[in-house]
């Protein structure tokens, strides 16, 4: 049993490709042993800022020649089958395969011998073809070359068994090809020349001595330790993010965290531009105080210690930081010049859509649409709800949105706050962009949800009008994020909003039901459920919708549900399978079945019960009451079950006996559809 | 070449930078005589990149981007600053070695500093040009821009150029320890006559912040657009290159100045730079003509 060690030295990969990169990379090579028929224990990708390497265990030194037997198409096949079967086999024509009588008859047969060998001769090939299909986000050529890759290609690695693999991959052009061999580099910058190597042991221990840590989870704990220490020193608590640290130990060989000062000047800035300042532009990590707040340092990591032990590093770093915070400051100080208010003509040259108007267009519809909603968010106050609508995209010619386009809103809120603005109002603005994700969190606060629903009600009515629906694979207006925002505004704070009011289209109003649905998955109510009850249609008030489905699903859960549902089944599968003998019979049993028709007690005893049911259902569901609708229901369920027992619905002697009884199982059907379509539960 | 000393002032990084990749075979060339908004815009890199032969330049441009302007008051920000170039076609394998050369003789010393290649994919929608590589870090300030070429105006490049640029305001601060680029030594401050950054540019900054700002006329602006575009389409069908390139060169400084007088919307924005995008093409297949036939 051996090893394979191929490691791919370039110039710098983004972080953000290496980890897929490596994966596929394994992959490739593991389909190529696969398909190749070489066996071996265990794959390994690994990845740093300059190379992909991949170790492969327990491959075997050689392969025996296997021969395989293909069954080819019948004797006498059409020639496309013929062809197909040879070109599968890599046969040239019909005098190398064989007749063979099955039994079933007579059919071609090839015997296909993969010829063994040293695995050393298989696997350049095996390499070469996985390098060639690794599927990079953005790949490039380079110098006179032609070969795509994600960047410069430097050397090539590849040792099978302690010895190198003869093979090259050819860069195409003038240049010449990168031959494999035994050798590797170290850090950039801490090692000098290169390092000659046996096997991933020696690989790994001597990359480690000339300052790389090839493995990516290695450097994220380097990482997160080293920074963790130095903010216990400094008291502060480290602000992890996975993103970011996935991202940093891809920017780094040799990592190493350091602690650096914001300056004090910045501090009144608001903390969101801090972050974004340090986390997006400059990949540092924030800290925070003891209560929560933003602190004053923040951790930088570094690819080398540095000379002077990191003070160079940490100072130019704070001047980096000092730079882009002064530009933010700026706008800061600029910004709030001018009030919100007075921005709003500004609006009027910021295009929205080319087909939807200006943003002061999109504004004044928020605006109208905003107050509507508000008189059915308990608690808005109308005049509250209008001024934050009408400044709520205020903040869109601001310098500071103008650079920091991902704090829109957030910035708007500050501006408003520092305006003394009612804080409901500063909120709103704030506020009116959430939900953006199913992790965040959800405006509480009746004038924040009066102008976050108007914002995504706006976009939705108006996409939809100009036909702009997103389809499977697009959304480029993020059509399906606004539509479960409003889900999520409206069920969370149990908004009753008759959402036909603002939704005319019925595809639209679809599209929430759809929503609704993908939403209550995740939250674990049956989907068979939620599409009992979505089916009855006309349903546009989410909170009674859910009321309906959870009444449903408890009833369902119960004895009597279950038991209920069986009857109900009955009853449909026989009215169903009469329907379909005779295509007139849905007309005729249409209605209440005829009381003097009702021969058998088991029989009046269900007309009975149906008609109470009949009587409780319409004041319990004018009163929301659907656990009252479902105790409704639950009295149906012995006479129906005794109904089944006693009564022979398809009497063949007395056609009308048969009819009325089939009108009483179609009202069972029928009654309990009302309120929900049963035949789509699931027994 | 006797290694020179390392630089003091503004002018000796870009005497140094000069000295430097002159030693690595590159034509010192001399700042292209129009305005433009990034150095790529010189003939001696847009127009070089394309075509077969081999090609290695450097050289300082002066870079206007109008809507940069901070009336001064920003120490960082500027609508008037320098980019050094360097363009190496094809790029040699040792391409990255020669460029932290270059650090090295400019007096960044990787021993003492963190110097990062972090993903930075390069595009001109103007120019129809894009390429891959690298903003670099030196202690998490971006110091170069590196970019291999793989389209120019449209066209799927044969050589792939290399190409660096320093935006010098910026490294000289860096390398001078400067809070505010106006505080820059432009010359020694031993000099004789010693001048800072803010002596020569200040007023400059502040005057052309309220022209880009406030007073540009944008109806004349508006018709220089229409005429610049007129003139290089003309100039293309008469198979001349280079005096229609210039042509498409003012078309984008116009467009540049109406933008930062705020009176494109977004929806026009877009389609103003296809339009110079358009001369920007038919430009370079114009160049490719007339290189083909003098080959």
């Amino acid at each position: 049993m051996a090893e394979l060690l191929f490691e791919l030295l370039s110039e710098e990969i983004p972080a953000r490709m290496q980890a897929r990169a490596s994966d596929d990379l394994k992959r490739l090579v593991c389909d190529g042993l696969k398909a190749a028929g070489l066996a071996f224990a265990g794959a390994r990708a690994l990845a740093t800022p300059r190379r992909l390497a991949l170790v492969v265990d327990g491959l075997p030194i050689a392969r025996e020649d296997v021969s395989e037997e293909k069954r080819g198409p019948r004797v006498g096949a059409p020639d496309q089958a013929i062809q197909g079967f040879l070109k599968g086999a890599g046969l040239a024509s019909l005098d190398q395969a064989e007749k063979r009588d099955t039994g079933k008859g007579e059919f071609w047969f090839a015997v296909v011998t993969r010829k063994g060998g040293p695995t050393a001769d298989a696997l350049p090939g095996i390499l070469d073809a996985a390098m060639k299909s690794l599927p990079w986000p953005k790949s490039m050529k380079w110098g006179s070359g032609t070969m795509q890759w994600v960047r410069p290609l430097q050397s090539i690695l590849a040792l099978f068994d302690g010895k190198v693999l003869v093979g090259e991959i050819a860069l195409g052009g003038t240049m010449k090809p990168i031959v494999f061999g035994d050798l590797t580099r170290g850090h950039r910058f801490r090692s000098k020349g290169e390092i000659r190597v046996t096997d991933f042991d020696d690989y790994a221990s001597k990359l480690k001595a000339a300052h790389v840590i090839v493995d990516a989870a290695e450097r994220k704990k380097i990482i997160l330790d080293g920074a963790e220490k130095l903010c216990a020193g400094a008291q502060v608590a480290l602000q992890t993010d996975d993103g970011l640290l996935d991202e940093v130990a891809g920017l780094v060989e040799w990592p190493v965290p350091m602690l650096g000062t914001i300056d004090a000047a910045f501090m009144d800035v608001p903390p969101e531009v801090l972050i974004v300042s340090m986390k997006t532009h400059q990949r540092y990590f924030a800290t925070a105080t003891k209560d929560g707040r933003l602190a004053n340092r923040f951790v930088v990591v570094a690819n080398t210690e540095g000379r002077d032990g990191g003070a160079t590093i940490v100072d130019g770093n704070e001047r980096v930081l000092r730079a882009r915070l002064s530009d933010a400051k700026f706008f800061w100080d600029q910004d709030r010049k001018v009030r919100l208010e007075d921005r709003l003509p500004a609006l009027k040259d910021v295009v929205f859509h080319a087909m939807l108007g200006t943003q002061a267009e999109r504004v004044s519809r928020i605006a109208r649409l905003a107050v509507e909603i508000a008189g059915h968010v308990p608690g808005a106050d109308l005049g509250l709800v209008e001024q934050a609508a009408l400044l709520c995209k205020a903040d869109l010619v601001t310098g500071m949105v103008g650079e920091f386009p991902e704090l829109q809103g957030i910035i708007g809120r500050y501006y408003a706050l520092s305006e003394d603005l009612p804080v409901a109002v500063a909120d709103a603005i704030g506020d009116h962009y959430s939900p953006a994700g199913p992790n965040d969190r959800c405006p509480d606060a009746p004038v924040s949800i009066a102008v976050a629903l108007a914002d995504k009600l706006d976009a939705l009515v108006s996409f939809w009008s100009i036909g702009e629906k997103p389809t499977g694979s697009r959304d480029p207006f993020a059509l399906r994020r606004a539509a479960l925002g409003i889900v999520r505004i409206v069920v969370e704070n149990k908004i009753r909003l008759p959402l036909r009011k603002f939704v005319k289209a019925d595809d639209l109003l679809a599209f929430f039901a759809e929503r609704l649905k993908v939403q209550m998955r995740e939250k674990g109510v049956r989907h068979d459920v939620v599409d009992a009850v979505l089916a009855r249609g006309h349903e546009d008030d989410l909170i009674r919708l859910l009321a309906r489905v959870e009444a449903l699903q408890v009833f369902l859960g119960s004895e009597a549900g279950k038991n209920l549902l069986t009857g109900y089944g009955r009853a449909a599968n026989i009215v169903r399978a009469e329907e379909k003998k005779d295509k007139a019979l849905a007309a005729k049993i249409a209605g209440v079945p005829d009381a003097a028709l009702l021969e058998q007690v088991e029989e009046k005893e269900v007309a009975m019960a149906l008609a109470g049911v009949e009587r409780a259902l319409a004041p319990a569901l004018a009163a929301e009451d659907f656990s009252g609708v479902m105790a409704a229901f639950a009295g149906l369920r012995g006479p129906i079950d005794v109904f089944f027992d006693k009564v022979t619905v398809n009497v063949a002697d007395k056609p009308e006996l048969r009819l009325n009884r089939l009108k009483l199982l179609n009202q069972i059907r029928a009654t309990m559809d009302s309120v929900a379509d049963f035949s789509k539960i699931e027994g | 070449m006797s290694a020179p000393s390392k630089p003091q002032c503004f002018q000796e990084l870009i005497l140094t930078l000069q000295d430097y990749w002159a030693g690595q075979g590159c034509l010192i060339l001399q700042p292209f005589d129009m305005e433009m908004g990034a150095g790529t815009f010189h003939t001696a890199t847009t127009l070089r990149a394309l075509g077969p032969k081999p090609w290695r330049a450097a050289y300082v441009q002066p870079c206007r981007r109008p809507s940069d302007g901070r009336y001064g008051e920003n120490p960082n920000r500027l609508q008037h600053y320098y980019q050094f170039q360097a363009i190496l076609k094809p790029s040699p394998s040792d391409i990255l070695e020669r460029y932290l050369g270059s650090l090295d003789a400019i007096g960044i010393d990787p021993g003492l500093h963190d110097i990062r290649f972090v993903e930075d994919d390069w595009e001109s929608p103007t120019l129809g040009a894009w390429g891959l590589g690298w903003e670099v870090w030196c202690d998490g300030m971006e110091i170069t821009q590196f970019t291999y070429f793989q389209q120019v105006g449209g066209i799927e490049v044969d050589l792939v150029a290399g190409e660096i640029t320093y935006g010098l305001e910026r490294l000289a601060m860096y390398l001078f320890d400067k809070k505010t680029v106006y505080d820059l030594p432009f010359n020694r401050v031993d000099s004789e006559v010693p001048l800072t950054y803010g002596d020569v540019f200040l007023q400059n900054e502040q005057e052309q912040s309220a022209y880009n700002f406030e007073h540009a006329d944008t109806d004349m602006l508006f018709r220089h657009f229409a005429d610049a575009e007129k003139e290089c389409t003309g100039l293309v069908g008469k198979k001349l290159p280079l005096p229609a390139y210039e042509q498409c060169i003012k078309a984008s400084h116009a467009f540049n100045l109406l933008d930062a007088r705020g009176v494109i919307s977004v929806t026009e924005r877009q389609s103003y730079i296809l339009r110079v995008r358009e001369l920007a093409k038919a430009c370079c297949e114009a160049w490719l003509g007339t290189r083909k036939k003098a080959a």
